[in-house]
């Protein structure tokens, strides 16, 4: 198991490289038995605690757990950082399917990217799973026989934390929305659920993305629309930016209610809990939910970056590449490797269990299917030691936590 | 009838404030740059790293030795600028004889080298800082709820640049300063050890990087990318403003924050390219910036 040069890579990448000048030199002969997996996400910008080297610590959990070794298939992880930008995304996927002989892309965060990285996989016949993008067209109108899209997605978000949200009297809105495909489709989920409930979007704001820092404009803008809920449809740093400018701004503070579409536990951890605690958000994974997650965290743990406790796009990555040695054990890996297609069929043939998603299956459309937790943080006198965030409040099961498959417009299910 | 262009004007007012508020982040920034280009001639890449770096110290102050805000103000550009000094003494001295392109690579280089290290060390999604309790609160404003905080940035950051601008026009060091601008040959003829002037000319800059950085803290994310955000913008309004004038640096810094809001309501997705509108206007128009000389 070696591990790709990341530097040289984005060296490559910057370049516009793909011409094979970087001094990697692997032997041909090897490769019919070694199956290689490249870890795409970001190891460098605003969402990398998010998902970044505590990705490839999952990763290499799984592989580990997996027993890979012992079964006689040679597994490789190669790791990339596509700066959220959706050229060097499909730059490196390009480099890493016909140069570096690459089966199967995890993760890729930032819907752009995802999007364009789930077509070069397709079209190259490779497979993809996708844990921390977000956009529910992965499985929808983007949908693609390449694509398994693991962790969590925008209608899912949307309908868990938005529909909590509008039950609890929240029946007016206004978006602070992050100006890219995930933003929008975070923005046009929601407010289909808000609208279905009988509420009213009053009015939304982009933000361009990456590069905003102050939010207090956004915010002044929210609350003038007198909306009683403020969506935030982004992520990472923008979200820990929104919520404490928000405080700052004493939003809260005179009854508007800040909706976290998508807030994972290291922006939790980012905020502390004086500023976070009674903020409700939806994970499909939490290190303290039972004996099996805080097993698997207990295991990874150490090799996880600064401490973190993984999240839920991170615990993603275990749980699917560990679903994706299942399947090219079954397969062969002289199979897996010459069909993506064939490969994720079978994914979608075997039920998944693991310790991080409990039992799970995937759809047709390419979406797995886990339950999602509603999760309220809680308050500095209510955390009993380090990273006790979370009180769940309630529990979606798995067929009822994403989107139906027949409304999703996934050519897949047609045909 | 309370409308100006169909947003309402409380409306607008309070983003005319809070874009003055961004624009004494920019004045602050770019007046460490223009004083150390001013004397230097190196243009500093690295800025947005010691304004990053200043926000840390300002975490460390409080998380390792227990100090407070108002000791961070203080001991954080200190520190900071202790950093820049050694910086210039080892490695940018080297470079006063070659072209800006060589220092602008060096200090560029040692920027992504410092945001990589913090980021290795701390993560990408940063600390919690909070604002000191003397400070909590807000006004009623009648058209928008100031926090006091906001306030407080604003008028330190006035009283700053004041200061800066005072010290470099006003004083017998500033004319030294300016002196050695013209001709350091002769500056140091005349005895004045200019060498040594030049190198806290640089840690002063720097310092005035961290004094920003600590007063970003309570309100942005304190994390390693923070400066990185910050500094291209920081650029421009140094380029608008002529490089090298401290008066342009201040006063376009605070200009572009206010033009900065105002898009913000009437295009908010355009709010972050606007400035590098303008700089290419003003760049097509006065090459050498609103107030620049020659």
């Amino acid at each position: 198991m070696t591990s790709l040069n990341r530097r040289s890579l984005i060296a490559a990448a910057a370049f516009g490289a793909g011409a094979g000048a970087l001094p990697i030199h692997r032997a041909r002969a090897q490769a019919a038995n070694t199956i290689r997996i490249g870890v795409l996400n970001d190891q460098s910008g605003l969402y990398r605690d998010v998902n970044g080297p505590g990705s490839v610590a999952c990763v290499r959990q799984a592989i580990a757990d997996f027993g890979a070794a012992a079964k006689g298939i040679n597994v490789e992880v190669l790791v990339a950082d596509h700066q959220n930008r959706p050229d060097v995304g499909v730059n490196i996927s390009r480099q890493w399917i016909d140069r570096d002989g690459v089966d199967l892309i995890i993760d890729v965060p930032t819907s752009s990217v995802a999007l364009a990285v789930a077509g070069v996989v397709r079209e190259k016949n490779k497979a993809y799973i996708n844990s921390s993008g977000a956009t529910s067209d992965l499985t929808g109108s983007a949908c693609s026989p390449n694509t398994v899209h693991w962790t969590y997605d925008t209608y899912m978000l949307a309908k868990s934390t938005g529909g909590a949200m509008v039950r609890a009297g929240g029946d007016t809105w206004f978006f602070i929305t992050a100006d890219y495909a995930f933003g929008h489709a975070l923005e046009r989920d929601t407010s289909a659920f808000i609208r279905a409930a009988g509420g009213r979007v009053l009015g939304s704001v982009r933000t361009p993305f990456p590069g905003t820092t102050d939010f207090s404009s956004f915010l002044v803008q929210a609350q003038a629309s007198r909306a009683k809920v403020v969506g935030l449809a982004n992520a990472g740093g923008d979200t820990i930016n929104s919520i404490k400018q928000a405080a700052e701004f004493g939003l809260t503070r005179r009854g508007v209610k800040l909706a976290a579409l998508l807030m994972f536990i290291s922006d939790v951890h980012a905020l502390g809990l004086a500023t976070a605690q009674g903020l409700v958000c939806t994970e499909t994974f939490y290190w303290d939910l039972n004996d099996r997650t805080r097993a698997f965290t207990q295991r990874v743990l150490p090799s996880m970056p600064q401490g973190l406790r993984p999240g839920m796009a991170q615990a993603g990555c275990y749980s699917g590449v560990l679903h994706y040695l299942k399947a090219v054990a079954d397969l062969g890996v002289a199979a897996a490797k010459a069909s993506g297609t064939d490969t994720v069929a079978r994914m979608k043939a075997m039920p998944a269990d693991d310790d991080a998603f409990g039992p799970g299956s995937i759809r047709a459309d390419g979406r797995k299917l886990h339950p999602a937790y509603l999760l309220e943080v809680k308050a500095p006198g209510e955390s009993r030691g380090a990273w006790d965030y979370y009180k769940p409040l309630q529990t979606t099961a798995a067929d009822e936590a994403f989107r139906p498959l027949s409304e999703g417009g996934c050519a897949l299910v047609r045909s | 009838m309370d409308e100006i262009f169909g947003i309402p004007a409380p409306l607008l007012f309070g983003q005319l404030l809070l874009g003055l508020i961004n624009g004494a982040f920019y004045a602050m920034l770019s007046l460490g740059l223009a004083v150390i280009f001013g004397l230097l001639n190196i243009i500093n890449f690295t800025h947005g790293a010691q304004f990053m770096m200043g926000a840390f110290a300002a975490w460390m102050l409080l998380e390792w030795a227990g100090l407070g805000y108002w000791w961070a103000l203080l001991l954080a550009p200190i520190i900071v600028g202790a950093t820049g000094v050694i910086t210039e003494r080892l490695m940018i001295r080297r470079l006063y004889k070659l072209d800006h392109l060589y220092g602008l690579l060096l200090t560029f280089g040692i920027g992504l080298i410092i945001e990589g290290i913090f980021r290795n060390e701390f993560g990408s999604s940063g600390l919690p800082y909070r604002i000191p309790p003397q400070l909590q609160g807000s006004w009623d404003l009648g058209f928008m709820f100031l926090p006091i905080y906001r306030g407080w940035v604003v008028i330190f950051a006035l009283f700053a640049c004041l200061a800066t601008w005072l010290v470099i026009e006003k004083t017998r060091l500033g004319a030294y300063l300016r002196a050695a601008t013209e001709n350091a040959t002769l500056v140091q003829a005349f005895g004045v050890n200019v060498p040594r002037m030049i190198t806290l000319t640089y840690g002063a800059g720097v310092g005035l990087a961290a004094l920003a950085g600590v007063l970003a803290a309570p309100i942005y994310s304190v994390n390693p990318q923070m400066g990185s955000n910050l500094i291209i913008v920081v650029f421009a309004v140094v380029v608008i403003g002529g490089m090298g004038s401290i008066l342009g640096s201040v006063l376009t810094g605070f200009g572009l924050g206010i033009v900065e809001g105002l898009t913000k309501v009437f295009w908010p997705e355009a709010s972050a390219t606007v400035i590098f509108v303008i700089m290419a206007i003003v760049l097509l128009a006065r090459p050498a910036g609103l107030f620049g000389r020659g």
